[in-house]
């Protein structure tokens, strides 16, 4: 399943990204700390967080992630929207929390 | 190949430059991509580091068919305690940072995780080396 069909799914919206809608999504990781995401995310996974910030698009591109999952609602900035941009790193909105978006995405991944 | 760069101090709009550099000019170059990881993880969290702890500093990267060098300069407050920064956990970023996802206090142990060398060397009042070598294998 790719980004794209991801979103459709489960219902999110895409707010930033272009080739990159159509990376394959693998797996889900959820944390908020950079560090740990940066250290611990797989490759093609699907990174759930509430950081809606530039550094989150950092941590993506280089953790090589399929996309950010900004859950519980939460807005990205325009800072993080233009990086995300210009870097072609998927950015998928829900407003469901963490544990639940990220429990959808573990069942459309599945079936 | 040598590339140089500039990491401003608490800039976090900027802090990336460099690991995002050298990303994009190691698939250039055709590296496999789990040694790029490697290297772009180990760099950010270096870059991150002098942006919150440091004041800024100074990247120099060695890229060889063999292995890739970075060696990452600071003269900031340097680290009193090297071995208790080195502990997971362990953090001192203030507030405003720790509010950006910053903080974990996982910076060095990924650095040291992801490189496959390691040197800290730090004075304080003077400021802080780290240099990591990463082989391509
Ligand atoms: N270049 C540096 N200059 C001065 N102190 C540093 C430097 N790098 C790290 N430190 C000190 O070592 C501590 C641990 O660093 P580490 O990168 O592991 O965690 P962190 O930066 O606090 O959080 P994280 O990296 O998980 O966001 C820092 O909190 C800081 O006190
Ligand atoms: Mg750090």
């Amino acid at each position: 399943m790719n980004v794209k069909e991801l979103a459709r799914t489960c219902g999110f919206s895409a707010a930033a990204g272009n080739a990159s809608l159509q990376r394959p999504v693998t797996s889900v990781y959820c944390c908020d700390l950079l560090s740990f995401a940066m250290g611990r995310a797989p490759e093609d996974s699907a990174w759930i967080t509430v950081m809606g910030n530039i550094n989150s698009v950092a941590v993506a591109s280089l953790a090589d992630v399929a996309c950010i999952v900004l859950s519980d609602g939460v807005q990205p900035d325009e800072a993080m929207l233009t990086k995300a941009q210009q870097q072609d790193i998927a950015v998928l909105l829900s407003d469901r929390p963490a544990f639940e978006t990220g429990l959808a995405i573990h069942e459309a991944i599945r079936a | 190949m040598t590339l140089n760069f500039v990491v401003p101090g608490d800039d976090f709009t900027r802090a990336g430059e460099a690991s995002g550099a050298v990303k994009q000019k190691m698939k250039q170059l055709g590296f496999p991509s789990d040694v790029i990881r490697k290297v772009s993880i180990a760099l950010y969290e270096g870059e991150i580091n002098m942006v919150i702890h440091a004041g800024g500093g100074q990247v120099d990267v060695e890229i060889s068919q063999d292995a890739i060098d970075l060696v990452l300069t600071d003269h900031g407050p340097g680290i009193a305690d090297i071995e208790q920064a080195m502990q997971d956990g362990f953090s001192t970023a203030p507030d405003h940072v720790r509010d950006l996802g910053f903080g974990a206090g996982m910076g060095l142990p990924n650095m040291k995780k992801y490189s496959d060398e390691f040197h800290l060397e730090s004075e304080v009042g003077v400021g802080t080396t780290v240099r990591m070598r990463i082989y391509n294998h």
